[in-house]
């Protein structure tokens, strides 16, 4: 298994309970994969600011103090670019002024052993191993507002339990994708991607997905073109969920495998591997409820 | 096979209990359930999606689901009746016996899956596999029915007043298939039958044990063409 709860809010006046309504359908689908957890969360006070990129670290201690990661980055950039890192969680995000590529550049120079998962201006991504409403909670994921957010609880089945092997996999700006199910031909496409100068963080078969997504949205596809371009190369059994700094898409393979519900109100759009991760929603009584149409893409942007 | 009543000349129900799942555990309701003897009446409510409500009723008891089912739900029904006033999740009255499921919204991925017997009645859709291996269930859905559905199903019937998703009757044994709608695509060793006198009869039967006001004669019947009963050869790819 492995649970997947997604939140995208039409309405502003939710923003301030974004993290309190993710963490509620959350909680519904520990069951689901109880080894590790991850998050994304978008527009995000505190974690994001506009006109400044954020990258994700994975891991509270990067081996060196928040303090000398500031200054060895502040050497690298320009002097206007106003670096600074913060730990939240067991994630360290680091901001600046800047294009995201140069602050991956001076990331990768100044912490040469880290490992970005999570890059753009709008999303900040959190992952660890253990128990989700833990990460959740360490994460402080309940207080945060946002425009959209993300949560994956895993089951490991094709890579091992490691934060690394932790959904959301985000490897393009702004863009984050979760996954239930597996790839079974993701070492024949991530050899393709390879061959094409793709480089990969992890032994994991979303992230095959995602890097492809990320790669047919480079070559111009829209997002609803990529995934549909996804469906025709990897193949296997998979409901997905990506995001995009304004879009929220859903596709389930063409058996429907894995479960997948959607609610829709004027308000918001959610989607979950289970309902009971969708009952506590505001106005869900009254939402269109509905199960995505098999190797159908669904997209939804604010 | 079942006899089927009508609803409306069910006895009536004595006053329900009522088990409210925000305060109580879903183990508690089923244990009730067990205990439960015939003729008893309970209203669920609170569900949220909770999983594996109202499973394995061995007494002819009525249990209403005031909301939306998570999976498993009215599984291994022996008995009774069970209304589920919502949706329904994955596996709804998986091998059920015999009683009554009725779904008053949609329902999930292979509803009544591997029934031996009974009605399960779905006002909404239902999602892929609906009537998988099906052994003697009779399923009536209202609205549509996804992929693969009635897949190797071996006696029972189906109604489907909506449209059906691909493969519909796929490795398809001797259960009967009614359609009012389109058919996407038919699966291996389904075929359209002819509608004669006694499968309109059958079918008036069912609706009416469903509640349903649709005409008979506007469906197809579909079933198997036997072709693929034993093994040859030739057939080879065709499994």
């Amino acid at each position: 298994m492995c649970g997947i709860a997604a939140l995208q809010l039409r309405n502003p006046s939710l923003h301030p309970q974004m993290g309190a309504l993710l963490s509620s359908m959350l909680c519904q689908i520990v069951d689901r994969g109880p080894d590790s957890a991850g998050l994304a969360v978008y527009n995000t006070p505190g974690l994001v600011s506009p006109g400044t990129s954020t990258l994700s670290l994975l891991g509270k201690d990067q081996g060196r103090t928040t303090t000398a990661i500031t200054s060895g980055l502040a050497a690298m950039l320009p002097a206007d670019a106003g670096a600074t890192v913060k730990v939240v969680g067991d994630t360290t995000l680091v901001s600046a002024a800047v294009g995201t590529d140069l602050l991956v550049k001076a990331v990768s120079e100044t912490l040469p052993g880290s490992t970005i998962i999570g890059r753009g201006e709008h999303v900040a991504v959190m992952k660890s191993v253990g128990h989700p409403m833990q990460i959740a909670a360490e994460h402080g994921l309940e207080a945060m507002a946002g425009s959209q957010g993300l949560s994956h609880t895993r089951m490991a089945t094709e890579s091992a339990v490691t934060a690394g092997g932790s959904h959301p996999f985000s490897v393009a700006d702004d863009l984050c994708l979760v996954h239930n199910g597996s790839f079974s031909n993701h070492a024949t496409v991530r050899r393709s991607l390879k061959r094409e100068g793709v480089v990969f963080d992890s032994e994991n078969d979303t992230e095959v997905g995602a890097r492809y997504v990320a790669s047919r949205l480079t070559q111009g596809d829209t997002l609803e073109e990529a995934l549909v371009n996804l469906g025709n190369v990897l193949d296997g059994f998979y409901t997905l969920v990506v995001t995009t700094a304004d879009s929220m898409a859903v596709v389930r393979d063409p058996i429907a495998c894995k479960p997948a519900i959607i609610a829709e109100t004027d308000d918001y759009v959610a989607m979950a591997s289970e309902y009971r991760a969708l009952a506590a929603l505001p106005g869900i009584d009254n939402a269109r409820i509905f199960e995505p149409e098999p190797g159908k893409v669904y997209t939804w942007s604010l | 096979m079942v006899t089927l009543t009508a609803p409306e000349a069910l006895a009536p129900a004595a006053t329900p209990a009522v088990l409210d799942l925000a305060d109580a555990p879903v183990r508690e309701l089923n244990q009730s359930l067990h205990n439960a003897v015939d003729g008893q009446s309970w209203t669920v409510t609170n569900p949220e999606g909770k999983h594996s409500l109202a499973v394995g009723i061995n007494a002819d008891v009525s249990v209403t689901v005031e909301g939306h089912a998570g999976y498993y739900a009215a599984g291994m029904h022996q008995k009774g009746d069970v209304t589920i006033n919502g949706n329904a999740g994955v596996g709804l009255a998986e091998n059920i016996m015999s009683g009554t499921v009725h779904v008053k919204g949609d329902a999930s991925q292979s509803a009544a899956a591997t029934g031996h017997g009974g009605l399960v009645v779905i006002d909404g859709n239902a999602g892929a596999r609906c009537g998988i291996s099906m052994k003697g269930v009779d399923i009536v859905v209202g609205g549509n029915i996804g992929h693969m559905s009635a897949f190797m199903a071996q006696a029972g019937r189906l109604v489907v007043c909506g449209d059906a998703g691909d493969a519909l009757g796929d490795s398809i044994y001797e259960a009967r298939i009614y359609v009012q709608g389109t058919v996407a695509s038919l699966g291996a060793d389904c075929i359209e039958k002819p509608l004669r006198e006694e499968h309109l009869a059958e079918l008036a039967e069912l609706l009416a044990a469903a509640g349903r006001p649709d005409n008979p004669a506007d469906f197809k019947r579909y079933g198997s063409a036997r072709n693929l009963y034993h093994f040859h050869v030739d057939n080879s790819t065709a499994y």
